[in-house]
């Protein structure tokens, strides 16, 4: 049952324990029972809406880093890693194979916020070699929401 | 003149003399009414997924647009027997055991074309999809329908299709998961069907049109028990399981001399299925079981939510084990399938097909399908509830 109701909490996180009983034909204390769990575990980690910035009047300005590091002795990439995901401005922070190392998103309210951030936290820590910062022009999707209208196609009402 | 000579008929007596059903009536009601949900579509609400699409798209800029083989593409075919070779467990050669065709109800027009004699008799299970009468007429043959019943979870019962059968009939048609009724046979009740096949050396058509879209343990296909594979017709096709009703796919596997005698109707009627739309379909099998199993969950908690909520609202509804309809009992209501469904479109708009549209053996029932978006099946029996309180309070 965890598996289904982690993919049901994926597709939307907002819905009660109650509705999620009535789909998988189970009850609502086994529901909760189980959710608890898998925030006990760790496996839930959160619940956030997903929003179209574009859309509200405060439009945030995001941005993606590249960012090459050179590799301690001990502890790799994670010492690094983990000071910077400390910063509030840090919205995901991932490892990378490839061309540069870490991949850092970065949320500012406007393009300065970002760019200051860039400048004045990221460039100068020890360990980071160099950046390369892309800012966010459009959204097409986002976690798995496709953020455009499509036509809908008009059916049958009623067929055999 | 010779005025007193009647003039001549102009439409075919065994076309003039097929059932029109009141049914029509009421599908035109409902396609006239705004606002309506409907639970009356048997189609699935998903758009096909898009690398389905794409690859059609891709086919067309690629220019394949020609014809195909009369039997369809065999890189199709050869995806179809690797399928049912590794899902359904039935082996077919894909060089002359297997035929493309314009959507599974070719298939079955076909199937019935190159086996019926005017005259013979055809035994199926009833209630049934609309057109399984109809196309036994249309080839001159005797439609034989053998009641389902609600104690028996609406799958056919040994004795009934015993009690049916005469010297004169030639074949079986079978749909299992089940249009209307969303029924499915158990392994016991397949096998007892097989002998009785068998025993009487029926031909068999199987139609399993829905069998992805089934939510429990049942059956293997009636085509794998013994004795059958030589004497079943194999129906299957892409509109349900992949939500490809538009595409117009579907295809038969059996014995090679009967999907030669198909392939002679077909080759002279239809030609061949459009390559644009076999295109798709093999990327369907390629690629297309991940989405084909995640709509299939979708499915089943659909089919949970509205079973409990049909009754709770009062209508005694069993939980179907395949398909995507529900086929609740409204006779606690008083009133007739049709007069339900008549007013529950006018009074609450909500749309669902009245029982007898499958068949006489069809009244006492209303068919609700689950192929509709969770708000639409919470919002639909929520009205559903209210318009059977509203009798009630009457």
């Amino acid at each position: 049952m965890k598996q289904e109701i982690l993919r049901i909490l994926t597709e939307d996180a907002h819905i009660s324990a109650a509705r999620i009983a009535e789909r998988l034909d189970t009850t609502e204390k086994k529901v909760e029972k189980v959710i608890k769990q898998l925030e006990k575990d760790n496996v839930i980690i959160g619940y956030k809406a997903i929003i179209d910035e574009s859309i509200l009047p405060e439009n945030a300005v995001k941005a993606i880093i590249e960012v090459k590091v050179r590799p301690e002795r001990e502890g790799g990439f994670d010492k690094l890693a983990k000071r910077l995901s400390k910063f509030p401005e840090v919205s995901s922070l991932y490892l990378m194979s490839g061309g540069y190392d870490l991949q850092v998103v970065v949320k500012g309210e406007n393009l300065q916020d970002v760019a200051s951030f860039v400048s004045s936290k990221l460039s100068t820590m020890d360990g980071v070699i160099s950046t390369a910062t892309h800012f966010l022009l459009k959204k097409y999707k986002e976690s798995g929401k496709i953020l455009h209208e499509e036509e809908v196609n008009e059916r049958l009402k009623i067929t055999p | 003149m010779k005025g007193s000579k009647s003039p001549r008929k102009r439409v075919a007596e065994h076309i003039s003399s097929l059932p029109k059903s009141g049914i029509r009536d009421f599908f035109e009601l409902v396609n006239t009414m705004e606002d309506v949900i409907s639970l009356g579509i048997g189609e699935p609400d998903f758009i096909t997924p898009w690398r389905i699409r794409e690859n059609a798209v891709y086919s067309l800029e690629k220019g394949y647009t020609s014809y195909t083989s009369n039997l369809g593409l065999l890189s199709l075919r050869k995806e179809i027997c690797k399928y049912l070779k590794s899902d359904f467990g039935l082996s077919y050669a894909p060089e002359k055991e297997c035929i493309v065709t314009v959507g599974v109800s070719e298939a079955l027009d076909l199937a019935i074309r190159a086996i019926i004699n005017p005259g013979e008799e055809v035994i199926y299970n009833e209630p049934c999809y609309v057109s399984y009468p109809c196309e036994i007429k249309m080839a001159h043959g005797i439609p034989v329908p053998v009641k389902t019943r609600e104690e028996h979870q609406f799958a056919i019962f040994p004795n009934d299709l015993r009690k049916a059968i005469t010297p004169k009939t030639k074949l079986l048609m079978l749909n299992f998961p089940c249009n209307p009724t969303g029924a499915v046979l158990d392994d016991k009740t397949a096998a007892e069907i097989a002998e009785i096949a068998v025993e009487n050396d029926l031909l068999v058509i199987t139609d399993e049109i829905y069998s992805e879209l089934s939510y429990e343990k049942h059956a293997p296909s009636i085509a794998s028990y013994p004795g059958m594979k030589e004497r079943t017709l194999f129906l299957h096709g892409f509109s349900k399981a992949f939500a490809m009703t538009g595409f117009r796919i579907g295809y038969a596997c059996g014995p090679a001399d009967l999907i030669d005698a198909m392939m002679k109707i077909h080759q002279y009627s239809m030609l061949c299925a459009p390559i644009t739309a076999q295109k798709a379909a093999e990327e369907a099998l390629k690629h297309g079981k991940k989405d084909m199993a995640k709509m299939r969950e979708e499915y089943r908690e659909r089919r949970n939510v509205i079973v409990k909520k049909l009754n709770e609202a009062g209508l005694k509804c069993l939980m179907p084990k395949g398909a995507f309809y529900v086929f609740p009992n409204i006779t606690s209501t008083g009133l007739t399938s049709m007069e339900f469904a008549t007013r529950l479109l006018r009074e609450q708009k909500v749309a669902v097909v009245p029982g007898t549209a499958f068949g006489p053996s069809g009244e006492g029932y209303v068919r609700a399908a689950y192929a509709a978006s969770m708000e639409n099946i919470i919002e639909a029996t929520e009205k559903i509830s209210l318009f059977v309180k509203s009798l009630k309070q009457a």
